[in-house]
């Protein structure tokens, strides 16, 4: 049972990742109906195809994928996911901070994969605004806890785009 | 020295809030061995041989009276009644229980000290300069960028979980005291045409793969530092290696990528951050300057008389005048180094007692401030030269005036396998070996300068690559042995040691060590120091000496095996 968090509470989560199974490619897997997050070589294939069957289009990054590859299309995207295959491999952060902070997505940002309740303060900074956390994680001790472990932040980031040091009473 | 705002205290105490959770929800079974160690590395918490070790910050260098006093307590409550100053402004405990971790970083938050981020895959404790703010050479005082830096590496955001552990060390002098060649962000504060701005060296580091590092930017100035840093980070973070941890540091992607494709990089992705919220006003620079500025000095003469008597009254006094005193930019002012380096203890180490008395020393002679070096001593910045004889005498009383700075027995070392779990071998007892030969101080004085530095592996926590003479432990068919190391060195012009040869046993190091100095010694012309000498006439009178009469064939044999 995934656990979906957003806006402070659990949430119904409709979407499904596309996997390309042994024997398929990004050319050939076939397209379902629904909520699909389309792997970026999926979309990178098929791109006109998705747009004229999905109303509703969602996308899902691995680490190792630069944003700047899909700059251009972030208008099409309901949701990105990114995936964090260990929850210690922390590009994902800095794929975030870009998507918010230099193209300027405005959609969900989710973050599925190891996705755990020491990390989920960082990860709201960068931008992220829902949460797979892992299966078996505790989810409503990281919903009232998690979030506000820092009641205050020294730098600039998604969340708080100015540094605290512009913010200080003069 | 920085004293602690609103916003500082909340951040430590909210991150003590956060670790007893987290020790809570492990002890719980909440949280897996994997998923606490690296919550537990960011506060400084390693699992070792024999126990936990803690590691706590002492940002750049800098202490006060009452926060040695609270270490000195933590010590004592929690632990042993000793600790051990690192070479990266550290100080380290061996023996605490993690159970206690949340206590002790509560005592520690009540003075303004953490141990947030001094160990992990994340940015790591700013170092600098010993001498900051009185140093004789100073172009411009570190202290306040570098507290603008360690806020803004607090729990940054985006650069938590990097590749590998991320080090920047800044220096504001002519000679460069922070081994600034050798981090993967080294800054070199200037003055160009009346603007201040940096030097900003990319790549170095010491460990498994030593590397200088290179200038990715000749000029930048101060305020863009920040924005400047974020961008090496993110270049890192997104593109540093991650599948093998020894090529996880980013002196790797800058050799990989060459340093003309990594400079262009870091400043495309400059390109967009420069000018933005993270640039540094004036009035921020101007708040924690603020917090560093000069003490109340009085008006003295160059030379006090009364100084000047005990010096050619006692030999012994005038020795340590000699070694442990620095020249100050004030008149009639010292900076003083109180050695941790007496012959029979661990380089670096210091009892609680020890450490209460030197909070003494600092209320009572130097404005009750007080700095960690990263050769492993601490110094009393602001002497009155009229008070350094009775200061030497009661630092003598609680064993910290040997006369050896600078000289053969202050010894850079590391842990090493007594305590460390990364060791291929021991490091102390060969430091105290070649302390105890060496223990003739007229000798001693006579081979004069010189920096001998010991680490137990290849990660080089004992800077052995840039000791004149390096030793390091490594590990042959589970047996300890010691590879040397000549002609390292730090400062303007640092580079790696070379090896000599093939590696010695435990045993045999104090006469190698010996049979380098004696050809020094032989060879030295009027006025040389060992690295002169060593210049001059080259590794080869000192391979042939050390090597003398040893096997040829398995000579030859360990040689290769070395290469």
């Amino acid at each position: 049972m995934s656990q979906l968090i957003k806006q402070q509470a659990l949430a119904v989560d409709t979407w499904k990742m596309l996997e390309i199974a042994d024997g398929e490619t990004p050319e050939t897997v076939p397209l379902p109906e629904g909520d699909i997050l389309f792997p970026l070589a999926v979309w990178q294939a098929r791109k006109t195809e998705i747009i004229s069957c999905h109303k509703r289009i969602g996308l899902i990054l691995q680490p190792d994928e630069p944003v700047e590859d899909i700059a251009g299309d972030l208008d099409y995207f309901i949701v990105i996911a990114v995936n964090f295959p260990k929850f210690v491999d922390g590009r994902g952060y800095s794929t975030a901070s870009l998507l918010r902070q230099r193209y300027q997505y405005q959609g969900e940002l989710r973050a599925v994969g190891d996705v755990l309740h020491d990390q989920l303060f960082y990860l709201k900074r960068v931008g992220f605004d829902a949460w797979v956390l892992k299966d078996g994680k505790d989810a409503v001790n990281a919903i009232q806890t998690a979030f506000s472990t820092f009641g205050d932040v020294y730098q600039a980031s998604t969340s708080q785009p100015e540094p605290f040091f512009r913010r200080r009473a003069a | 020295m920085y004293q602690y705002d609103a916003i500082d205290r909340q951040l430590i105490n909210e991150r003590v809030d956060q670790f007893r959770d987290q020790v809570r929800r492990w002890k719980a079974g909440e949280l897996t061995d994997d998923e606490f160690r690296p919550l537990r590395l960011q506060n400084g918490l390693y699992i070792q041989r024999h126990a936990p070790m803690f590691r706590i910050a002492v940002p750049y260098g800098m202490l006060n009276a009452a926060q040695l006093r609270t270490l000195a307590h933590v010590a004592r409550t929690y632990d042993r009644g000793y600790g051990h100053f690192t070479t990266r402004h550290n100080l380290q405990l061996n023996w605490p229980k993690i159970e206690d971790v949340p206590d002790i970083l509560a005592e520690l938050a009540k003075v303004e000290m953490h141990a947030i981020q001094t160990s992990g895959n994340c940015l790591r404790n700013i170092t600098t300069d010993q001498f900051a703010g009185v140093a004789a050479d100073e172009i411009i005082d570190p202290r306040p960028l570098a507290e603008i830096l360690r806020q803004w590496t607090t729990f940054h955001p985006e650069f938590a979980f990097l590749p590998r552990k991320f080090k920047i060390a800044i220096s504001g002098t002519q000679e460069d005291r922070a081994v600034t060649w050798f981090h993967d962000i080294g800054l070199q504060l200037k003055l160009v045409d009346g603007q201040v701005g940096f030097t900003v060296i990319v790549g170095g580091g010491l460990g498994r793969t030593p590397i200088r590092g290179q200038v990715v930017r000749d000029f930048l100035p101060w305020q863009d530092i920040l924005s400047y840093c974020e961008a090496i980070l993110r270049v890192y973070n997104r593109y540093g290696r991650r599948d093998n941890a020894y090529k996880a540091r980013i002196k790797i992607l800058v050799q990989a990528l060459g340093v003309d494709a990594f400079r262009d990089q870091v400043e495309a992705e400059w390109a967009h951050g420069k000018d933005g919220p993270m640039t540094i006003p004036q009035a921020e620079y101007d708040r924690v300057a603020a917090h560093f500025t000069a003490p109340a000095y009085e008006s003295l003469p160059t030379v006090d008389a009364g100084f000047s008597a005990k010096i050619s009254e006692e030999k012994a006094f005038a020795r340590w005048v000699d070694r442990n005193t620095h020249a100050h930019k004030v008149n009639g002012y010292a900076a003083v180094t109180l050695s941790l380096k007496p012959q029979g203890i661990a380089p670096g180490d210091i009892t609680s007692d020890q450490m209460d008395a030197v909070a003494n020393l600092a209320d009572q002679y130097s404005f009750g401030e007080l700095r960690i070096s990263h050769e492993q001593n601490i110094i009393l910045a602001d002497v009155r030269q009229a008070d350094l004889y009775d200061l030497w005498q009661q630092a003598r009383a609680v064993g910290l005036a040997t006369p050896n700075i600078g000289l053969l027995t202050a010894i850079i070392c590391c842990p090493g396998g007594d305590f460390c779990d990364l060791a291929n071998a021991k490091s102390i007892p060969i430091a105290n070996a070649i302390q105890a030969r060496f223990d003739n101080l007229d000798y001693l004085f006579d081979i004069g300068e010189i920096d001998l530095n010991i680490s137990g592996c290849m990660n080089a926590c004992g800077h052995h690559h840039v000791g004149h003479i390096g030793v390091l432990g490594v590990d042959k068919n589970n047996d300890e042995f010691y590879q040397v190391t000549l002609g390292g060195r730090q400062g303007n012009a640092a580079k790696l040691g070379k090896v000599i040869g093939p590696s010695f046993s435990a045993g045999e190091m104090p006469d190698v060590v010996e049979k380098i100095i004696q050809v020094y010694l032989d060879n030295r012309h009027e006025d040389e120091r060992f690295l002169d000498t060593f210049d001059r006439i080259g590794i080869d009178p000192f391979k042939n000496r050390v090597y003398e009469g040893r096997a040829h064939g398995k000579a030859k044999a360990a040689a290769k095996e070395i290469a």
